[in-house]
């Protein structure tokens, strides 16, 4: 459904002074985080940010590992972009942009070595584990992508390798089984060129009358280890180097919610 | 980043220099022709280095699928495509997820340019083939993209010219080649226009600190100043 013309234009001008929720320019909605809210699933999370409602399920299976990297497991990342969640999404093949979502994610998560694939190797050239994050969405109103990059490192973070048995059959039951192996938390961080003005966490509203988005991934030490400029307009370096700027920030505090989020499971 | 780097490309910078002799801020060299395709209301072949792109233009033209015309502007349709055997191991024909998301970035990238008020409800077509891949292909993808809507007579801004900028051994290098985007640190994709400088693409993945990405920002703006330059001579050669 689109917006109308009228409103579009309305919410353009008045984002120079306030935005529809009171928000400030640079202040994201309440975020929650919730892991461990599914049984059958290695690892999941549930995140909402305002209305935003994302959830993320982690399987993994035994499969065989690429010939270029034969003693590493498998990382995909997906992502459903469900006709439940909003009136403008379609039942059907992926589009653009739930491909482009998921690809933003998995960039994320991948070029900051976050999961040690090294160690899902089970037979060398054989068998390797294969991580598969499943990203849901159940209520869009805005800024997907960090609400979704938020819930596939927590879901990561909490799940579990199943035990292999003497068969080599998997038993996803066993508590023994063994954390996997997690070492970095990559935050994305998307904020929107709206009438000239950057706006962080950007509603379905507001990106509706968006010109452009930059996602922005932070690792823990404060390098970047992803970026992905969306939308029709231009950005200009200043503002880029803004949003950079701005993302470092925000990552940190959403880092340390996923790290009290995690804490709670395991606990 | 690949785990098995063969040992030739252990190191990609010697004696400050790359394996194929070039500076950290050198591009590879660039060829620009324009009007290949004589069917196509505008068209550019781009090389730079063993990366080769052909581009089309079909349009101005009506509308397909007519559900999404837009009453207030043209619609640029983008689609980018790997021919199956522009990489060593053949490609399987039809889009990907990847291709997908570059037709989409490459679409952003060279719409704000493009005056497409002045074509309401129509549509234009681009289609960017790669016939040859060496890394960098959505970056010379896009600097044929613009020239071939230039050629087509359509209205624009400026021209759009893209690189991809990145890290190997450490160091901020342009422009990379295949083996420096395998066995790189990090892979930035940027497109920027000829007249304000603005930035219409940037994508990352890797490793970069806020001051290196400052300086890649600014290294690759200065960089692609030269693809401009080439992209002006193959225009006004095919007028001449």
């Amino acid at each position: 459904m689109s917006m109308l013309k009228q409103n579009r234009q309305y919410l353009r001008e008045k984002i120079i002074s306030s935005r529809e929720d009171g928000r400030s320019h640079t202040e994201y909605r309440p975020i929650t985080i919730k892991t461990g809210v599914l049984d059958k699933a290695e690892g999941s999370a549930r995140v909402t940010i305002g209305k935003s409602d994302v959830l993320v399920g982690v399987k993994m299976d035994i499969g065989t590992p690429f010939p270029d990297s034969p003693k590493e497991g498998i990382l995909m990342v997906n992502s459903e972009f469900s006709a439940i969640a909003s009136p403008d999404f379609e039942n059907g093949p992926p589009r653009e942009d739930s491909i482009e979502l998921s690809r933003v994610i998995d960039r994320g998560i991948r070029e900051s070595h976050t999961i040690d694939v090294g160690k899902l190797c089970i037979e060398e050239g054989e068998k390797v584990w294969m991580v598969f994050a499943d990203i849901n969405i159940l209520n869009y109103d805005g800024n997907l992508i960090d609400a979704a990059g938020i819930a596939t490192i927590a879901a990561l973070m909490t799940a579990n390798i199943p035990k292999i048995e003497k068969d080599g059959t998997i038993n996803r039951d066993d508590e023994s089984k063994s954390a996997l192996p997690v070492t970095e938390i990559p935050v994305p961080v998307s904020a929107g060129l709206i009438n000239g003005i950057i706006v962080v966490d950007m509603t379905k509203n507001e990106e509706k009358c968006a010109d452009a988005v930059m996602t922005i991934t932070t690792k823990k030490d404060g390098n970047f280890c992803a970026m992905q400029k969306a939308g029709p307009s231009a950005l200009s370096e200043e503002q880029i180097l803004n949003i950079a700027e701005l993302s470092q920030k925000e990552s940190k505090k959403i880092r340390s919610m996923i790290e009290k989020a995690v804490k709670a499971n395991k606990n | 980043m690949a785990s098995n780097v063969p040992k030739k490309y252990e190191k990609l910078i010697v004696n400050g220099k790359r394996l194929d002799g070039r500076k950290l801020d050198e591009l590879r060299p660039t060829k620009i022709e324009v009007g290949i395709i004589p069917s196509a209301d505008g068209s550019a072949y781009v090389e730079v280095g063993k990366t080769k792109v052909m581009a089309a233009v079909h349009g101005p033209k009506e509308m397909f699928p007519r559900h999404m015309m837009n009453e207030d502007r043209a619609v640029l349709n983008v689609r980018y495509a790997m021919l199956p055997f522009s990489t060593s191991d053949r490609i399987r024909p039809g889009p990907s997820r990847r291709s997908n998301e570059i037709s989409k970035v490459a679409r952003h990238a060279l719409e704000s340019v493009i005056f497409l008020e002045e074509y309401p409800t129509m549509g234009i077509d681009l289609t960017l083939d790669v016939i040859q891949a060496d890394a960098g292909t959505r970056a010379t993808a896009i600097t044929a993209g613009a020239v071939a809507l230039a050629h087509a007579g359509i209205p624009m801004k400026g021209l759009v010219a893209a690189t991809a900028m990145g890290k190997i051994d450490g160091k901020l290098a342009v422009d990379l080649n295949g083996p420096e985007d395998n066995f790189g640190d990090t892979d930035m994709p940027f497109a920027m226009v000829s007249t304000n400088k603005d930035i219409t693409l940037l994508q990352m993945d890797g490793d970069f600190t806020p001051d290196e990405f400052k300086k890649a920002l600014s290294m690759a703006k200065k960089a692609i100043e030269p693809i401009f330059e080439e992209q002006r001579k193959a225009l006004l050669r095919y007028h001449e």
